[in-house]
C-alpha cells in the first residue's frame, strides 16, 4: 500500500473558519473532510495522516508553517503527499503549492496538489508540483477528487503523463516533443479560424507580464496622493452591493472631508479574511487617519477626495487587470501622482 | 494586478500587503510588507504611522521590478 498524507487548510480539516485562520500546523489521523471522499476513489493508496494548517498563518509565516509541516510530514514516512483541492482560494492553494514544492525537494517524493487555473498558487508551483485543475469553487469538489485520485495513482505508479488537458492536470511549462497530426501552418489556420469564430485557443500558455516600474514621485509634499483598496472596504450596509468574492466590479466613495474611516460609517465585506479586526477600527485596512494627520503636517500634499474599492478575492485576472485599467484612468484623469493601494 | 495596470499608467503605487510573493508573482513593483492579512496596516496608531511612511518613502524610491521592503520593528 502506498503511504500518502493529505495537506487541507483550516476550514477543509473541519478545525473552523476564518476565525481559526491562525491555526498552526496540525496533524489528524488519517484522511479527513474532503480526504475521506478522496480515500474512497484511491486504488492502492492510502491517507495515512491529514496535515492542516490556518490560511493566515501560513501567509504571514510561510518559513515556520513549512519548517513544521516539513517535519510532521517526514515522520509518517510518505510515499505521496497530496494538497487539496484548493479551487479558487488563492491563500489556500498558495499554502498547497509552497508545500508541495517544499516536500518533492526535500523528501524526494512525488507531489500532487488541485486547484483552479488562476489560484495563485500555480504560479507559486512554478511547474515544480503537477496540479490537477479544478473549478473555481467548492460545487467542483465531485469532479475534483476522481481527478485527483487517478493523477495520485500515476505518480505513485510513476506512470508518464498525457498531456494536460487530456489528463487533467494543469500545463507545467515545459514542451515535450510529439509528433503532431497537421504542419504548424495548418494548426495557426485552425486556431485563426477558430478565433474568427469567436473562440480563442492557444497551444502554448500565458504567464503574468511585468511593467517598469514608473519613475517615484519628484516631490510628495505637493503631490495629489489617492487611495485605493482591494480589502473590501464600503460604506456601512454595503449600499451599492460589493460582492464579498469574485466582483465583477470596482467602487468609488467620496471622502468629504473625512480625515478618517469611521467604524459606524464604514465596514470590510471581503469574504476571504475574518473582518472583525477591519471592522473595529477601518483605518488598518484603508489608512485615511494616518494620511490625514501627514498630509496635516505637510508630507504629503493632498489627498484625493475619492477612494476606489474593490474585494481582491477570487478575481479572475482578466477582471482584475480591466479594474486597474479604468481606475488607473480616473486617476489620471484627476491629477493624482501616487497611489497607496492596500490588499490584504 | 491592480498596482501593476495603475504602475502601467504611469502613476508610481505602493501595495502593502502581507501577502508580498503573491504580490511579487502577479507583478506588482513597490510593496511594503504589511504585518497581518487581517489588518494590514497594523493595530494601532503608531504601528500604521511607521508602515505609511514606509510606504511613502517607496513612493520616493527608484525600484527595480517586484522590490519587497520591510517594515522596521519599533
Amino acid at each position: 500500500m502506498v503511504r500518502a498524507v493529505h495537506y487541507l487548510n483550516q476550514f477543509f480539516a473541519g478545525l473552523g473558519g476564518e476565525e481559526a485562520a491562525e491555526t498552526p500546523p496540525t496533524r489528524l489521523e488519517g484522511p479527513v473532510g474532503p480526504g475521506r471522499g478522496l480515500a474512497a476513489e484511491l486504488e492502492g493508496i492510502e491517507i495515512v495522516a491529514t496535515l492542516a494548517c490556518g490560511d493566515d498563518y501560513f501567509g504571514e509565516r510561510e518559513e515556520d508553517a513549512l519548517a513544521r509541516l516539513l517535519e510532521l510530514l517526514e515522520r509518517e514516512r510518505p510515499d505521496l503527499l497530496v494538497a487539496g483541492p484548493a479551487f479558487g482560494s488563492g491563500r489556500y492553494g498558495f499554502a498547497c503549492a509552497r508545500f508541495a514544492r517544499l516536500a518533492t525537494e526535500q523528501l524526494g517524493i512525488p507531489v500532487l496538489a488541485a486547484m483552479h487555473e488562476e489560484n495563485p498558487g500555480v504560479a507559486a508551483a512554478e511547474g515544480k508540483v503537477l496540479i490537477a485543475a479544478t473549478a473555481v469553487n467548492v460545487a467542483g469538489m465531485r469532479e475534483a477528487l476522481p481527478r485527483m485520485a487517478r493523477l495520485a495513482e500515476a505518480l505513485a505508479a510513476g506512470r508518464e503523463l498525457g498531456p494536460p488537458a487530456e489528463e487533467g492536470y494543469l500545463p507545467r511549462g515545459f514542451r515535450r516533443n510529439r509528433r503532431a497530426e497537421a504542419s504548424g501552418a495548418e494548426r495557426a489556420l485552425d486556431l485563426l479560424l477558430d478565433k474568427l469564430g469567436g473562440e480563442t485557443r492557444s497551444e502554448v500558455a500565458g504567464g503574468f507580464d511585468g511593467v517598469e516600474p514608473p519613475p517615484p514621485v519628484a516631490d510628495l509634499s505637493t503631490a495629489l496622493l489617492a487611495l485605493v483598496t482591494e480589502a473590501g472596504c464600503v460604506p456601512q450596509g454595503n449600499p451599492d452591493r460589493l460582492p464579498t468574492i469574485r466582483a465583477q466590479r470596482w467602487l468609488r466613495y467620496e471622502l468629504g472631508s473625512a480625515q478618517t474611516l469611521a467604524p459606524d460609517r464604514y465596514e470590510s465585506v471581503h469574504g476571504g479574511f475574518d473582518v472583525t479586526l477591519a471592522n473595529e477600527d477601518p483605518n488598518r485596512l484603508v489608512p485615511l487617519d494616518t494620511v490625514s494627520a501627514l498630509a496635516a503636517e505637510g508630507r504629503i500634499g493632498r489627498i484625493h477626495d475619492v477612494f476606489y474599492t474593490t474585494t481582491g478575492n477570487g478575481t479572475p485576472v482578466a477582471a482584475a487587470t480591466s479594474f486597474g485599467q479604468e481606475i488607473a484612468a480616473e486617476l489620471r484623469d484627476a491629477g493624482v501622482q501616487a497611489v497607496l493601494l492596500s490588499g490584504t | 494586478m491592480l498596482a501593476k495596470e495603475i504602475e502601467r499608467a504611469g502613476v508610481p503605487t505602493v501595495f502593502v500587503t502581507s501577502l508580498p510573493t503573491i504580490a511579487t508573482m502577479v507583478g506588482a513593483n513597490r510593496i511594503v510588507r504589511g504585518p497581518a492579512i487581517t489588518h494590514p496596516f497594523g493595530l494601532d496608531e503608531t504601528e500604521r504611522r511607521r508602515i505609511v511612511e514606509r510606504a511613502l518613502e517607496m513612493l520616493e524610491t527608484e525600484v527595480e521590478p517586484t522590490t519587497v521592503w520591510e517594515v522596521d520593528p519599533s
